[in-house]
C-alpha cells in the first residue's frame, strides 16, 4: 500500500460568539461550532449525511448578512462574524420552532420518541407554552414498511434525513419526498417495505418519532433504560453497541460511535438479534438425555455427565475419540480453555471454521487476522477486488463502506457465483458458476502474472497452462495494477467454496503480485479470536505448530466417538449437516454446550448444558482487523446458565487436567494474552491438489443473512423481513429451460443420498451451472455440501 | 426586687385561673367532636387518599401507558410495563402501586396528561396480608369505576382552581 500525501489544509479564521477560531476553508459553520462545544439546535443537519439544510432550525445571525443564515449550509468566510445567541438569531430559531409544531401532533405520551426526542427538548428551549395555531392539523397515513421499523407519518417534521441515508449511506433509495409545501410527506417508491440490511439506522437517525423501533414498540421509556456497552458479534466488524436494559432485560440495541467499526451505524442483524434471546427453546438448565427422555438436572450432574462421557470416549478410543466443534462467535477465553481442554485430552481435533469445506492450505497460513488492512481503509481504496463475497449480507457494515469507497471514486470488481445486488456498481464483474470460480480466478492472476512478469507459484504455475485470459481477466488484472490503494475481499462464499484454498492461494498471490491487501471475511464474529486462542488443529496458541489433528470437516467424515459441540446447532452452522447429523447419531455420545437447543441437537445430544449469550456474558473478541475488545456483561445470565469460560473451568477441573484453576476472568485473560504473545506464527508453503470440481450442476449454498448464527433465527423480527428464510432453488433460466422445469413449481434436489422439494425460482442473477440452495434454512439442513454437486430433476 | 415582686405574684395562682377560664370558655362552646363512621368531617376536593385509575364515559380506560407517573413517584411505588394492543393503542399490561411504599404525595395525579390515575377521597381501606398492599390495575380500575362519580364531581369544583 502507498502512502498518501499528507493534504494541507487551508483554514480560515472565523468569531462565533466572540470567540476567534480557525477552520478548514470550505467548511460549514456548525462543523466549526459543533468541534468548538458551541450549541446550535438542528433537525436535518447530519455529520455523516449530505446537507440539505431544510428545517431552517440552525439560523444564526452572521455579521452583515441580510437575514439569518442556516449554519449547516453556510460556508465559512475569512473574518466572518457568527452569532448565535443574538437576539435576531434567537428569534429566527423560536419562528422556525413555532412553524415545526404547527403540524406535529402533540402526543409525546403516546409517543415512543418521547423523552430521548430532539424536537421535543429543543421545543424547551425555543417554543412557546400555547400555540396560536388554531386550524385543522395535517394527518398522513402511516405505511407498513415491513417488521422492523414503525412509522407515525403525521409526526414526520421533513428532515429528509431518513431519505438521505437510504441513497447516501444505504444506497437503496427506497424513501422519498412527495408533494409540496405543508402537503409534502415521506414515502415508499413502490409502496413496499424498507428492505436494506441497514434499515434500522433511520430510526436513530429521525429527530421526532416518526420512524421507531417495531419490536421495541411501547416497551419501554428511555429514561427507564441502562445504557450498557457491549459489542456485537455476529460478524467480524465487532459494531459497536448499547443494550439498553431494564431490570435485567435486554429492551433494545442502538449504535455506539466508533469510527474504526461501525462509526455511527449499526446493521439491523446486530440491532434486532437480541430479540432472540429469550427465544421458547433457550436452554435454561443442564439437561441429560435418559433413554430417550431430557431430564433436568443439576449442574454438579451434568458437568458429571458431560465429562464421563468424554472420558470414556477418550480411554476407549484415543485422542481420535473425540472431536470439538465450535461456534466461530464465541470469546477468545472459551477457545483458549476448550482448546487447553482438548489437548489435555490428548485430543488434536478441535475446530471453529464449521462452514468451510477446504482446509489443505491450513500451513500456508500467515497469521491469525483475517484481514491484511484496517476496516478503515476500505474507504480509501481506489480498486477493490471482491471474490465470492456478497459483502452486504456477510458484513453489513463492510459493505457500506465498500460503497463509500465506490461513492469516493474506487472501482470494485467482482467473481462471484450469484450476480448479487449490490449497491454499488460494479466496473467489471466475472459472474460464473462456483465450479469454474478456480479457473476465472486463476485466469486473472495469469493476466496479472503476464503484466507484471512476475512468476506465479509453482502450483499455480502449473494449473495456468491451458487457462485462456479474457478480455475481463485482462480488464481485472489491469484495473488492479493500475491504482494505489487496492485490496481483494475475499468473501464467506469463497472460504465456504469446496476449493477454498485454491481461492485463497491464486487472491494471495494476486494481493502479493498487484501489491494490494488481501482481506478475508470468514463466517462468525470472532475467528481471528479462534485463530489466536488456537481452535484449530495443527494450531495452538498464537499459532503454533502442534500435532496435526482432524479438521472441522474431517471430524465430521471420520465419525468420531464423541463430539463436544460448543454453542452450534450442526443442522445449520455446518458445511455438510446431512454429514453431520450422521456422524452425530453414529457418535457413542454428543454432549452440546449451548444457549439454545432446537430439535436438531435434542435429537442428537446426551447431555447439554446452558451456555450464556453474549449479552449475559464477557469475554475478549477480535474484529476482522485484529483489534481485540473486551465485552461486558450487559445482563445477567438467565435461569441456570453460566458464562462459557465457567463451564469449561469446571469440566476441565472435573476431568482433572491442570490449568482450569482460575478465579476470575480477568486472570484467565492475562494468561491467555500473555501466551498469545509469546508465541510466534508459522508457516509454510503447501501443495495444493489439482483443482477439480466437474460436473454439470453445482450449489451456491450461501448462508441467508439473518441465518448466520443461533441468535439470530430466533429473532422473530429478523425472521418476518425480506431477507429472512425463504426456501426456493434458483436456476439460470437456460438451465431451467434445458431440462423443462417450470417456475414456481416443485422440484426435487438431490446431493448424494439426500433430497428435498424446493419450489424452482428462475434467476437472472445465476450464472449457468449454478444452482442456488441456500444453506441454514430448515429445508437445506437435510442436504449435503454448502458447496458441491447437485442435481436437479423435475418430479 | 423584681424577683420578689415575682414570687408574690405567684402565690396569686394567675396562670392557674387564666388556664381554667379557658377550660371554662370551651365548656360552654358548641362541641366539635363527630361519631366516626356515622358522622366524617368534611374533605378538600383535592384530598389525596386511596389510588384510582379512571376510564372515559364509554368505559376506555384512560392509561395510554406514558409512564409520567412511574418516573415522577418520589417513592418508586409505581410499576409499568406496556405494549401494544391489538388496536395499536398503546396500553398498560401490568400497572402496580405498592400502598406501602406510596407517600400520597399526588405527583402521579398532577402527572398524569389524561387524568387518569387519580386519589379519591377515600380513606377508609385496610389490608390483612402484605401482598394485599399492591394495587393491581385491576383493582385500581375497579375503585375507579366505584367512585367516578365522586372524583368528577370533585375535579369539576376544583378546575378553577387550577
Amino acid at each position: 500500500m502507498s502512502t498518501q500525501p499528507q493534504k494541507v489544509v487551508e483554514t480560515v479564521n472565523i468569531e462565533v460568539d466572540g470567540q476567534a477560531m480557525e477552520v478548514p476553508k470550505n467548511s460549514m459553520i456548525i462543523e466549526a461550532t459543533d468541534k468548538a462545544g458551541i450549541s446550535i439546535p438542528r433537525f436535518c443537519y447530519h455529520s455523516k449525511l449530505s446537507i440539505a439544510a431544510n428545517c431552517r432550525m440552525c439560523l444564526v445571525d452572521v455579521e452583515k448578512a441580510p437575514k439569518p443564515m442556516p449554519a449547516c449550509a453556510t460556508p465559512v468566510m475569512d473574518g466572518m462574524k457568527v452569532y448565535t445567541q443574538s437576539r435576531r438569531a434567537i428569534d429566527a430559531q423560536h419562528g422556525v420552532m413555532e412553524f415545526l409544531l404547527i403540524n406535529h401532533p402533540l402526543d409525546c405520551p403516546i409517543c415512543d420518541q418521547g423523552g430521548e426526542c430532539e424536537l421535543q427538548d429543543l421545543a424547551m428551549g425555543y417554543g412557546r407554552s400555547v400555540s396560536r395555531f388554531s386550524e385543522r392539523k395535517r394527518v398522513v397515513k402511516d405505511l407498513d414498511i415491513g417488521s422492523l421499523i414503525q412509522t407515525d407519518l403525521t409526526r414526520c417534521i421533513q428532515c429528509t434525513r431518513c431519505v438521505r441515508f437510504l441513497d447516501e449511506i444505504a444506497g437503496t433509495n427506497e424513501l422519498g419526498m412527495l408533494g409540496r409545501g405543508d402537503r409534502s410527506e415521506i414515502s415508499t417508491s413502490l409502496a413496499q417495505g424498507i428492505d436494506s440490511e441497514l434499515s434500522g439506522n433511520v430510526i436513530d437517525l429521525c429527530p421526532v418519532g416518526a420512524l421507531t423501533n417495531k419490536p421495541f414498540r411501547f416497551s419501554a421509556r428511555a429514561w427507564e433504560l441502562m445504557a450498557k456497552p457491549s459489542r456485537a458479534v455476529h460478524d467480524g466488524v465487532g459494531s459497536n453497541l448499547w443494550y439498553h436494559t431494564r431490570r435485567g432485560q435486554v429492551m433494545r440495541a442502538v449504535p455506539r460511535d466508533c469510527e474504526s467499526a461501525n462509526e455511527t451505524w449499526l446493521s439491523d442483524r446486530d440491532r434486532y438479534s437480541h430479540f432472540g434471546l429469550n427465544a421458547e427453546d433457550r436452554v435454561l438448565e443442564p439437561m441429560v438425555k435418559v433413554a430417550g427422555q431430557w431430564q433436568k438436572v443439576s449442574w454438579d450432574e451434568g458437568i458429571r455427565a458431560a465429562s464421563d462421557a468424554l472420558r470414556t470416549a477418550i480411554t476407549a478410543h484415543g485422542g481420535a475419540g473425540l472431536g470439538v466443534l465450535m461456534s466461530a462467535s464465541v470469546s477468545t477465553e472459551e477457545y483458549f480453555l476448550a482448546q487447553r481442554l482438548a489437548r489435555g485430552l490428548d485430543c488434536p481435533n478441535i475446530d471453529h471454521r464449521l462452514r468451510e469445506q477446504d482446509f489443505s492450505d491450513d500451513d500456508a497460513r500467515t497469521g491469525a487476522v483475517a484481514f491484511a488492512s484496517s476496516m478503515t481503509a476500505i474507504d480509501t481504496a481506489d480498486t477493490i477486488l471482491l471474490v465470492g463475497s456478497n459483502i452486504r449480507h456477510e458484513a453489513p457494515i463492510l459493505g457500506q463502506r465498500v460503497r463509500k469507497a465506490w461513492r469516493n471514486g474506487a472501482q470494485v470488481a467482482a467473481l462471484n457465483p450469484v450476480d448479487w445486488n449490490f449497491h454499488f456498481s460494479l466496473s467489471t464483474k466475472i459472474i460464473t458458476a462456483p465450479q469454474h470460480m478456480v479457473t476465472e480466478l486463476a485466469a486473472v492472476a495469469k493476466a496479472v502474472s503476464t503484466i507484471t512478469s512476475k512468476e506465479p507459484p509453482a502450483f499455480l504455475k502449473s494449473a495456468l497452462g491451458e487457462i485462456q485470459v479474457g478480455e475481463t481477466h485482462q480488464a481485472m488484472a489491469e484495473m488492479l495494477l493500475g491504482s494505489d490503494n487496492k485490496m481483494l475481499i475475499l468473501g464467506q462464499t469463497a472460504m465456504a467454496h469446496e476449493q477454498a484454498s485454491w481461492l485463497r492461494q491464486v487472491s494471495a498471490w494476486i494481493a502479493e503480485a498487484c501489491g494490494a491487501d488481501l482481506n478475508m471475511v470468514p463466517d462468525g464474529g470472532n475467528t481471528t479470536g479462534a485463530a489466536m486462542a488456537g481452535a484449530l488443529p495443527g494450531r495452538g496458541v498464537g499459532g503454533s505448530e502442534t500435532d496435526h489433528g482432524l479438521d472441522a470437516r474431517e471430524m465430521i467424515a471420520s465419525a468420531a466417538k464423541a463430539y463436544l459441540l460448543w454453542g452450534i446447532e450442526p443442522e445449520f452452522d455446518m458445511a455438510n449437516p446431512a454429514m453431520a447429523a450422521k456422524a452425530l447419531v453414529a457418535a457413542d455420545s454428543v454432549v452440546a454446550v449451548s444457549a439454545f437447543a432446537g430439535e436438531g441437537l435434542k435429537a442428537n445430544a446426551d447431555v447439554i448444558l446452558p451456555l450464556a449469550p453474549l449479552a449475559e456474558s464477557e469475554g475478549l473478541f477480535y474484529t476482522f482487523d485484529g483489534q481485540s475488545f473486551a465485552v461486558e456483561q450487559a445482563v445477567s445470565t438467565s435461569g441456570q446458565a453460566r458464562q462459557g469460560w465457567k463451564i469449561l473451568r469446571r469440566l476441565g477441573a472435573e476431568l482433572e487436567l491442570d490449568g482450569f484453576s482460575h478465579v476470575d476472568s480477568a486472570t484467565l485473560r492475562d494468561e491467555m494474552l500473555a501466551q498469545i504473545s509469546a508465541a510466534s506464527y508459522t508457516s509454510k508453503d503447501v501443495e495444493l491438489t489439482p483443482a477439480n470440481s466437474k460436473g454439470d450442476l453445482y450449489r451456491v449454498g450461501d448462508v441467508p443473512m439473518y441465518a448466520a448464527d443461533a441468535l439470530c433465527r430466533r429473532s422473530e423480527y429478523l425472521q418476518q423481513s425480506v431477507h429472512a428464510e425463504n426456501a426456493f432453488v434458483g436456476l439460470n433460466p437456460d438451465d431451467a429451460g434445458s431440462k423443462g422445469l417450470v417456475e414456481g413449481r416443485e422440484v426435487k434436489v438431490s446431493q448424494g443420498a439426500e433430497h428435498i422439494m424446493l419450489p424452482l425460482q428462475i434467476c437472472d442473477e445465476l450464472p449457468v451451472g449454478a444452482v442456488w440452495v441456500k444453506s441454514a434454512t430448515t429445508v437445506s439442513s437435510k442436504l449435503g455440501d454448502s458447496f458441491g454437486r447437485i442435481s436437479v430433476e423435475a418430479t | 426586687m423584681q424577683r420578689i415582686m415575682e414570687y408574690l405574684r405567684s402565690l396569686l395562682l394567675l396562670e392557674l385561673l387564666k388556664g381554667l377560664s379557658l377550660t371554662m370558655r370551651h365548656m360552654f362552646r358548641p362541641n366539635i367532636t363527630i361519631i366516626y363512621p356515622e358522622e366524617k368531617t368534611p374533605k378538600s376536593v383535592r384530598f389525596r387518599g386511596l389510588h384510582a385509575l379512571r376510564r372515559y364515559p364509554n368505559g376506555e380506560e384512560r392509561c395510554i401507558a406514558c409512564k409520567l407517573c412511574e418516573a415522577v413517584c418520589p417513592a418508586l411505588a409505581i410499576t409499568i410495563e406496556s405494549t401494544q394492543r391489538d388496536d395499536g393503542s398503546r396500553r398498560t399490561t401490568r400497572y402496580d402501586i405498592d400502598l406501602f411504599k406510596c407517600i400520597f404525595c399526588g405527583f402521579c395525579e398532577e402527572s398524569c396528561p389524561v387524568d387518569s390515575i387519580v386519589e379519591t377521597g377515600c380513606l377508609e381501606y385496610h389490608f390483612e396480608n402484605r401482598e394485599e398492599s399492591i394495587m393491581t390495575k385491576e383493582k385500581l380500575l375497579a375503585i375507579g369505576d366505584r367512585f367516578e362519580s365522586e372524583i368528577a364531581e370533585n375535579r369539576k369544583k376544583d378546575a378553577a382552581y387550577r
